[in-house]
């Protein structure tokens, strides 16, 4: 007994980034195969200090040209505007129909502050407690139109309801925001939120902020330590642990066609790589891993980045993803719109509608 | 009657999405979405069957307040330029995609970036309206940006552009990552950028604004202006003004291309588009949006006065800081001086007096003439062509598509199809050069 979209069954997403790839062709191509697998999203990553397009450019060139998956930029929070950052990520959900998530990332190195010349290199840990700032003062400021401001009203000429748009007044350690955003409330509510803590200091921002964390696992009872000690974290934040889902984050490598996976990499786990944990072998294999992850109860879903982006992203849609579908681990349509709809995951309630005839 | 003997000049469009003020009309029936992307594409899809050279978005950076609470009378509210754009790019071909974006509150290498990022996605379409206003009221959304006064204003975002240019050319025609060295007055910056140089060479760079520091800074570096509509004379001369600053430069004058927002109404005959142009200001100045111009110029509150009735007696408040993110509208003292008077001579009300001084179409009439005026605007160098503002979202350009773009084609001063895929092909403007800097300019 198992919802369609619901909490127990299997969540996947894949990485699209691609080395020199400037032009939207090849984004659109690895982005519907993966929909083609019905992957609950794709995504990609970004930082100032390396060759390629913006992150959440692309995707928003992507949304159109596809029309289920949840579309992940990463965007760094430390040289750039959390005021612009929110209202990028809002449109994105709105030309997306209720698809965009982001991920928060942080530049820390000399390299990046010279690029940008505002600020010095700061330390991670605090450009994630930042990151952080910005995940809080993101979702108000998502909160601070509520959904239905706007009203229209020709007999008082009022286009929204005053009462339903809020200052957020965020004060964080490093900026402050008055509010409210320029964008009203996005599709979701809250475009979806993930955290890789295989980053060092992201933890927190994960336990607190994030809807999916990535975790680094070389096997079924690591990754089954990672996904409880999130959840107990989340839970101490206050949050209830069930709104927290946790993907297993691999790097894959299904170049080994129909063989057997080397020794080390097939139904016991991947090996760890200077890159994280790498899965090397075929997809029939790698199906059998999924599945006994799944089986563990280790984490609700995994998160892949292919070695060779084409190649092991077609593997994995049409080797990988049929098995685990005839299992009946995987879904083999999307039955909902909208990111949160793949993930299981409610559309939040307004912080701000509870105070409702406050002026503010 | 086409002169065949030499090529007339042609007539520029582009496309303004109707806008967060009182001449975007969101109560008729016809009005959809302000931020549903299916409005956004209705338009830049309309744009493009027209042929048009490029979609504009304007920027909102805070919601504007008015007696300290967030105006409510206009449409509020809008997304993301940048990111409105890339996904325009999937649903269009050819048409430019042009986002305004504050200089004053970002930095050169993040857009840059972005722009070309866009420049890429887009196959050679982006373009950057540049603005620098700054103030403390939208300063308090962000982390940088203060007050920088007019000529620091202007100075800064003649480096800002500067730089994104340095930036835009750094990697090597074949293609290789080169390092970039900017030192400046406003930024100091170096490393390597994450793109090659993008389709267009650089995007296209829009000025918007009639001030002499505007005029210079659009003179030195923007490829196209956007000004105000004024009367053909006022255009001649701004044109002429402009035109004119190009030489020192070293620039040509088709090199700035000059093109006046501008609104269009039109009807099957002169009378019937005169008296839609009317329904449409009425339209525009809803009783409670009257009042609000009246406390706009008089600076105190003037809930207690009847919009159908005289204007008050009272002088201004100059600076009384009643309203915040709206652009002034000159001294307060002689605009309400010279409202008065209008209404004492035409015997107007509130509402009437602010319809006459605030809302003015700029083409109102049949197809054929506003095709003509469009033409001799440009034609006796008023204009190069126009960004037209419809009045309603997303329709509000399908009839002039529909109606105007083919008399221009028959006229001979309007193109028949896209000849080239940039947007810089589609303005005629030429790529810039690919500098090849010097061994040990960079570091």
């Amino acid at each position: 007994m198992t919802t369609p979209t619901g909490r127990g069954l299997l969540h996947l997403a894949a990485a699209v980034d691609q080395p020199d790839t400037y032009e939207a062709d090849p984004y659109i191509a690895l982005t519907r195969l993966a929909e083609r697998g019905a992957l609950d999203f794709v995504t990609l990553g970004d930082s100032f200090g390396r060759p390629g397009p913006d992150a959440l450019a692309v995707l928003s060139r992507v949304a159109p040209a596809t029309g289920r998956i949840g579309l992940v930029p990463t965007v760094t929070t430390t040289h750039t505007e959390p005021f612009h950052v929110q209202a990028a990520v809002a449109t994105l959900d709105w030309v997306s129909r209720g698809r965009a998530g982001w991920r928060p990332e942080v530049s820390a190195t000399e390299e990046e502050a010279r690029l940008l010349g505002r600020r010095d290199a700061a330390p991670a840990a605090d450009l994630w407690r930042e990151a952080g700032e910005v995940a809080d003062v993101a979702a108000r400021l998502w909160d601070s139109w509520e959904d239905d401001a706007e009203i229209r009203d020709v007999a008082t000429g009022r286009f929204v309801d005053r009462d339903k748009l809020h200052h957020v007044d965020f004060r964080g350690s490093t900026f402050s925001v008055r509010g409210p955003s320029i964008v009203p409330r996005p599709p979701q509510g809250h475009p979806v939120t993930v955290v890789d803590t295989t980053e060092p200091h992201a933890y927190d921002v994960a336990a607190r902020h994030a809807d999916v964390a990535l975790v680094g696992a070389a096997g079924p009872a690591q990754a089954a330590a990672a996904r409880a000690g999130l959840r107990r974290r989340a839970a101490e934040y206050g949050r209830d642990p069930d709104t927290l889902r946790v993907l297993a984050a691999l790097r894959v490598d299904l170049g080994g066609g129909e063989h057997a996976a080397e020794p080390g990499h097939g139904g016991g786990g991947p090996l760890p790589s200077d890159l994280g944990p790498l899965y090397r072998g075929g997809p029939v294999d790698f199906a059998d891993l999924i599945t006994a992850w799944h089986r563990a109860h280790a984490v609700d879903g995994f998160h892949l980045t292919p070695v060779e982006p084409r190649r092991d992203l077609e593997r994995l849609v049409n080797g990988t993803v049929p098995l685990l579908q005839h299992r009946g681990l995987f879904r083999t349509f999307y039955p909902g719109s909208t990111f949160r709809e793949h993930l299981g995951l409610a559309r939040p309630a307004n912080q701000y509608a509870a105070l409702a005839g406050d002026p503010s | 009657m086409t002169s065949t003997a030499r090529a007339r000049k042609h007539v520029h469009l582009a496309a303004h999405f109707p806008g967060v003020n009182n001449t975007t009309v969101w109560a008729d029936p016809r009005s959809r979405s302000q931020i549903d992307f299916a409005s956004f594409e209705h338009l830049a899809r309309t744009a493009e069957r027209g042929l048009f050279d490029f979609f504009f978005l304007a920027e909102g950076l805070r919601l504007r307040e008015h007696k300290g609470r967030i105006h409510d009378l206009d449409v509020v509210g809008r997304p993301e330029s940048l990111t409105i754009l890339n996904a325009l790019a999937a649903v269009t071909e050819r048409l430019g995609l042009a986002a305004t974006v504050n200089a004053t509150f970002n930095e050169p290498y993040e857009i840059a970036r972005r722009f070309a990022s866009l420049d890429h996605l887009s196959g050679g379409r982006a373009a950057w309206n540049v603005v620098t206003s700054s103030d403390a009221f939208t300063g308090e959304n962000f982390r940088r940006g203060g007050f920088l006064d007019r000529a620091d204003r202007y100075t800064r975002a003649a480096e800002f552009v500067a730089t994104a240019r340095e930036l835009w050319d750094s990697w090597t025609p074949d293609g290789q990552p080169r390092p970039f060295a900017h030192t400046g007055q406003h930024f100091d910056i170096q490393g390597e950028f994450t793109l090659p140089r993008s389709p267009q060479g650089h995007p296209v760079v829009i000025q918007a604004g009639d001030s002499p520091e505007g005029r210079e800074f659009a003179a030195s570096t923007a490829d196209v202006i956007f000004t105000r509509h004024g009367t053909l004379a006022a255009g001649r001369a701004f044109y002429a003004d402009v035109k004119g600053r190009l030489a020192k430069y070293g620039r040509a004058p088709e090199d700035l291309k000059i093109m006046p927002g501008v609104t269009v109404v039109l009807g099957d005959t002169a009378a019937e588009a005169q008296e839609r142009a009317a329904e449409i200001r009425r339209q525009q100045v809803s009783p409670q949006n009257a009042l609000l111009a009246l406390e706009q110029v008089w600076g105190v509150d003037l809930s207690a006065y009847d919009p159908d009735g005289p204007l008050p007696d009272i002088d201004p408040v100059v600076d009384s800081g009643l309203s915040q993110g709206r652009t002034r509208r000159g001294d307060p003292l002689a605009v309400a001086e010279e409202w008065r008077a209008l209404s004492r001579a035409k015997g107007l009300s509130i509402r009437q007096t602010v319809i006459e001084t605030t809302t003015r179409q700029s083409f109102i009439g049949t197809p054929q003439a506003v095709a003509a005026e469009l033409d001799e605007f440009v034609r006796t160098g008023a204009a190069d062509g126009f960004i037209l503002v419809p009045h309603l979202t997303p329709g509000g350009l399908d009839e002039f598509v529909d109606r105007v773009v083919p008399v221009l084609q028959e006229r001979g001063v309007y193109r028949t199809e896209y000849t080239g895929t940039t947007l810089r092909s589609h303005l005629g403007l030429k790529e810039p050069a690919h500098p090849v800097p010097e061994k040990g300019l960079t570091v």
